[in-house]
């Protein structure tokens, strides 16, 4: 979880990710950072995101990111 | 049938009055057959269209679907190891993408060689005539069916969903078809999501005097901005854009803003009433715009602005695009050859160009739709490049963020940014558009607004007026709306007052309203994509 | 408090349908100025007395044919209802619309409109049709003339038709709010300007020279409702030099009239037996007849429909005469109005460009 909020806060530092539930529906992160964000995911915990779990109920906040990557690692 | 239109109005009102007579059960079955009348009035040739995108999805969609729930049951009955269930899911999946792939070079096709075939019958031309060739290719002249882009858009989300099996499909053929072709949607839009039309299009609708004002006092508020203000200000748009060697210099700018006020005009407003009809007959379609022109960057505006077809090409084109096979491989390769930090951008460069490049073409198949979309892409990457300066500016001046001025300097930069790019599609190709932009900054000057110049060009002293008055009360309603629903809050008022407040506004369409004879009551903009 | 409720509502429906109804008799067209064709159809719901002698038929009728004189010379009482081009079917509607309030005793149509196809000017189709009585003829005439672009339902509502007009309102829509000047007299709109005869274009050569078949199948409906009605039926064409009046187009009528035993007056060859001078009988060079050439015409048919009719000299009628002795004093005074005008002026200036 340290390593996604790493990466979370350098992609956008002005969010509060303990509690925010609405990043991508409110524009906290963009389409554009969400791909940064998968490309860094791959990287960190060698996990390859696929397109269809790229959506807004995934990546609304750390916690669901964090699940995400969790679901994909024991796969 | 347009919109706008008597025989809209007329084919409206009778499907309403029989809609809620008939038993609920045959409620779907009415609005089936509407939209097919709706869509035969624009010639029965194309319906032969219509009839395969909506087969051939439906039965490739069953055909997923079956595929779907045969893996999990496999899955279930044999005690497979994980690799093996990863390997066995790997395999299935790539049998389903070659089913998924015949839908999508099926239906894409179709829409491809009806709108796209000039555009590349014309290129060729070019080529043969650059490289001194006398073969010259002769342009076909085909039917392009209502809706085509928004129909086929619309089915091919539903079955690349069905493939990532996060529904499933549609059994009964009818409900199906209707959901393909629900007439309100048609013509320019909303494209729906099939897991949120689904039960509201088959599901019986009682007779709800509330949802049935809303619903109609939202058409009416599409008709004034589409009658009184859009269609007033496109005489000025067209007279200044179909003469750019008459109107250069100053006209240029006032071209581009009258473009800019009534392609959103024109467009929100048959949203509006496109959206007011659905919810006459109890069905909620999704918002297609949040106030753009109040966006504070470019990306914003893309998030408020025609929202679900830019959803639709973000979840289908843009993130799929940023991790399929080539480009995870450029990525990699990227990131040992040109450094970290060029090679994570590649993604998002490689995505953002390619869904802008659709996006482009999805507007109008010729070149300076293509660079209008190029355009807006770069813009986006760039602004995204700019994120740290603009980091650090703010850190320099904490006391902006949240100012009002600041926040409509944001705002006022953001609509020149994006009217200068639209010029693009104004002026139909890029050449003119440079020149034009060109002699908007040489040529300037102050007297076309004062010397009367304004009048000649298609409205005259009390059109400018309407028009004011109109763009004016749009942008109380869009500041009202920032609070949640006006009608909402027009509904808690005192019985008369809201009454009266209906009745000025049916008036002034009715009155103020372009249309019938001597006005040609002008296409919707978005009608022909 | 209910009743409080619903007497408000009931209120506020009946100002809304209100405001519409006064919104709409502001834009609609007064035609009280150069034009007053428009007010020609309307005004002959206003009278009170019944007519013997029926005129129906285009411009051909309406400013070649006088009534008064028709009354005063030969005690015929008669109406014109004609318009700008008037298309047959939509006089065949104006003789139903007509025998719904009162039956002549004979029918005169002009035949020049045969030779029209369908409408060609929207002005025309809203000036014959807009002044009519509400009746399902109204609704079918309209349906079956309008042009592509016109809707019934501008018809219906003047308002979505005129509603652009709001921007050219003027002081004259407010003072004709409710109430028009009378225009005719019976149909006949008077001028005693004078332009002599001007050239006209050679003949063309006509690909067909058949009547279209909507005009056919409308004279014919109205030989067939004359005949069941009992009304005799007489056809005219009026003695204008201009648009040509093709041999063909006189041999069909010829023959249509001779099959069903009908009365036709071609009045082009009798033009010198009318005594017509298109150098003083005529006010715009020939197409249309001012009122001293009308009234030539008019005493040349009178006699004419005196031989083969059997309408009665009604001037012995003593509420006819009242009648008909204050349409000649308006007609006379018109006349005399007009006259003294083009001898100050030389021209009319309610028809002339300002």
């Amino acid at each position: 979880m340290e390593e996604l909020l790493d990466i979370l806060k350098e992609i956008n530092p002005d969010v509060d990710y303990a509690t925010c539930t609405t990043l991508v529906e409110d524009g906290f992160i963009t389409s554009m950072q969400i791909v940064m964000l998968v490309g860094e995911i791959n990287q960190e915990f060698g996990v390859a995101i696929p397109a269809n779990k790229i959506l807004p109920e995934y990546f609304n906040s750390a916690k669901t990111i964090y699940a995400l990557i969790q679901e994909l690692e024991e796969e | 049938m347009l919109l706008v239109s008597y025989e809209f109005l007329l084919f409206f009102i009778l499907l309403v009055m029989l809609y809620y007579v008939i038993p609920g059960r045959a409620q779907w079955v009415l609005l089936l057959a509407a939209s097919y009348f709706f869509f035969l009035s624009g010639g029965w040739k194309p319906v032969i269209f219509i009839l395969i995108t909506t087969l051939s999805t439906w039965i490739l969609g069953l055909k997923l679907g079956k595929r779907n729930q045969a893996v999990t049951a496999y899955i279930k009955e044999n005690q497979l190891s994980r690799q093996e269930k990863k390997e066995y899911r790997i395999r299935q999946k790539k049998i389903s993408w070659r089913w998924l792939l015949m839908g999508l070079w099926l239906n894409f096709g179709i829409l491809g060689v009806l709108k796209y075939t000039n555009f590349i019958l014309g290129n060729m031309n070019g080529i043969f005539y650059r490289i001194s060739t006398p073969m010259q290719l002769k342009r076909v002249d085909w039917i392009l069916p209502l809706g085509i882009s928004y129909y086929t858009f619309q089915s091919m989300g539903y079955l690349i969903d069905i493939y990532r099996n996060k529904y499933k499909p549609e059994k009964h053929l009818g409900h199906f078809a209707l959901f393909i072709s629900f007439f309100p949607q048609l013509i320019q839009g909303p494209i729906t999501r099939f897991d949120e039309m689904k039960e509201q299009l088959t599901a019986v609708h009682f007779l709800n005097k509330r949802q049935i004002a809303f619903g109609l006092q939202r058409m009416l508020w599409g008709y004034f901005k589409k009658l009184i203000v859009a269609d007033r200000l496109v005489h000025a748009v067209t007279a200044i854009g179909q003469n750019p060697e008459q109107y250069r210099g100053s006209f240029v700018l006032v071209g581009m803003i009258c473009y800019t006020l009534q392609i959103y005009a024109d467009f929100s407003g048959g949203i509006d009433i496109v959206i007011g009809a659905a919810q006459v007959l109890g069905i909620k379609l999704p918002e297609n715009f949040e106030r753009p022109y109040f966006s504070k960057t470019v990306g914003e505006y893309w998030r408020r602005w025609h929202m679900s077809l830019m959803t639709w090409l973000r979840e289908y084109i843009f993130y799929p695009a940023s991790v399929c096979g080539p480009v995870t491989r450029m990525t990699r390769w990227g990131k040992e050859h040109l450094g970290e930090a060029l090679g994570r951008r590649i993604p998002v460069y490689v995505a953002t160009l390619i869904v802008w490049f659709v996006t482009g073409i999805w507007h109008g198949a010729s070149w300076n739709f293509v660079f209008w979309g190029l355009l807006n892409g770069i813009v986006l990457l760039l602004s995204s490049e700019m994120a740290p300066w603009q980091k650090r500016f703010h850190e320099k001046h904490p006391g902006l963020k949240g100012k009002t001025w600041f926040s409509l300097v944001q705002i006022g930069r953001t609509l020149l940014v994006l009217s200068v790019i639209q010029t693009l599609e104004y002026y139909g190709s890029v050449s003119r558009m440079l020149t034009m932009q060109f002699s908007m900054l040489t040529e300037f000057s102050l007297k076309p607004w004062t010397d009367g110049s304004l009048f000649t060009i298609g409205l005259d002293g009390w059109d400018w007026l309407v028009v004011f008055q109109g763009l004016f009360l749009m942008l109380i309603v869009s500041l009202w709306q920032r609070k949640g629903s006006v009608r909402e809050r027009i509904a808690q008022k005192p019985e008369m007052f809201r009454w009266t407040l209906w009745a000025v506004l049916f008036l002034l369409v009715i009155t103020l309203g372009t249309y019938g004879h001597g006005f040609e009551a002008s296409q919707f903009i978005y009608n022909q994509f | 408090m209910k009743g409080k409720k619903l007497a408000a509502r009931i209120l506020f429906i009946a100002a809304f349908a209100s405001i519409l109804w006064l919104l709409q008799l502001l834009v609609q067209p007064k035609y009280m100025g150069k034009v007053v064709e428009g007010n020609l159809i309307p005004e002959y719901y206003q009278e009170t007395t019944g007519h013997e002698l029926l005129i129906l038929g285009d411009c051909e009728v309406y400013e070649n044919i006088s009534p008064v004189i028709l009354w005063e010379e030969f005690g015929i009482s008669s109406y014109i209802r004609g318009s700008a081009q008037q298309l047959i079917p939509q006089s065949y509607y104006m003789l139903k619309d007509t025998l719904r309030r009162e039956k002549p005793k004979v029918v005169l149509l002009s035949v020049s409109a045969m030779q029209e196809s369908g409408q060609t000017n929207e002005a025309y189709n809203r000036m014959t049709m807009e002044g009519l009585a509400w009746s399902m003829d109204k609704l079918k005439v309209i349906q079956e003339t309008k042009m592509e672009d016109e809707y019934l339902i501008e018809y219906l509502f003047p308002l979505l038709r005129y509603h652009s007009r709001w921007k050219e309102l003027t002081q004259e829509d407010i003072k004709y709010l409710f109430h028009r000047e009378k225009v005719s007299h019976n149909g006949y709109y008077m001028r005693a300007d004078v332009r002599p005869l001007a050239d006209f274009p050679e003949p063309r050569r006509k690909a067909d020279y058949r009547f279209p078949q909507a005009a056919q199948e409308y004279l014919e409906k109205i030989r067939l409702l004359c005949e069941t009605e009992g009304i005799q039926l007489i056809l005219m064409k009026a003695p204008s030099l201009y648009p040509v009046w093709y041999d063909q187009w006189e041999e069909q009528i010829q023959a249509f009239a001779g099959e069903n035993n009908l009365t036709y007056w071609n009045c082009i060859p009798a033009i010198d037996q009318i005594g017509l001078d298109f150098q003083t009988d005529t006010y715009d060079g020939g197409l249309h007849m001012n009122v001293y050439g009308a009234e030539k015409l008019t005493r040349y048919l009178g006699k004419k429909i005196r031989e083969v009719s059997t309408l009665n000299d009604l001037r012995q009628d003593k509420v006819l005469s009242a009648v008909w002795k204050e349409k000649a004093e308006f007609y006379d005074q018109m006349k005399a109005a007009q006259e003294a005008e083009i001898r100050e002026y030389g021209f009319l200036r309610q028809f002339s460009n300002p």
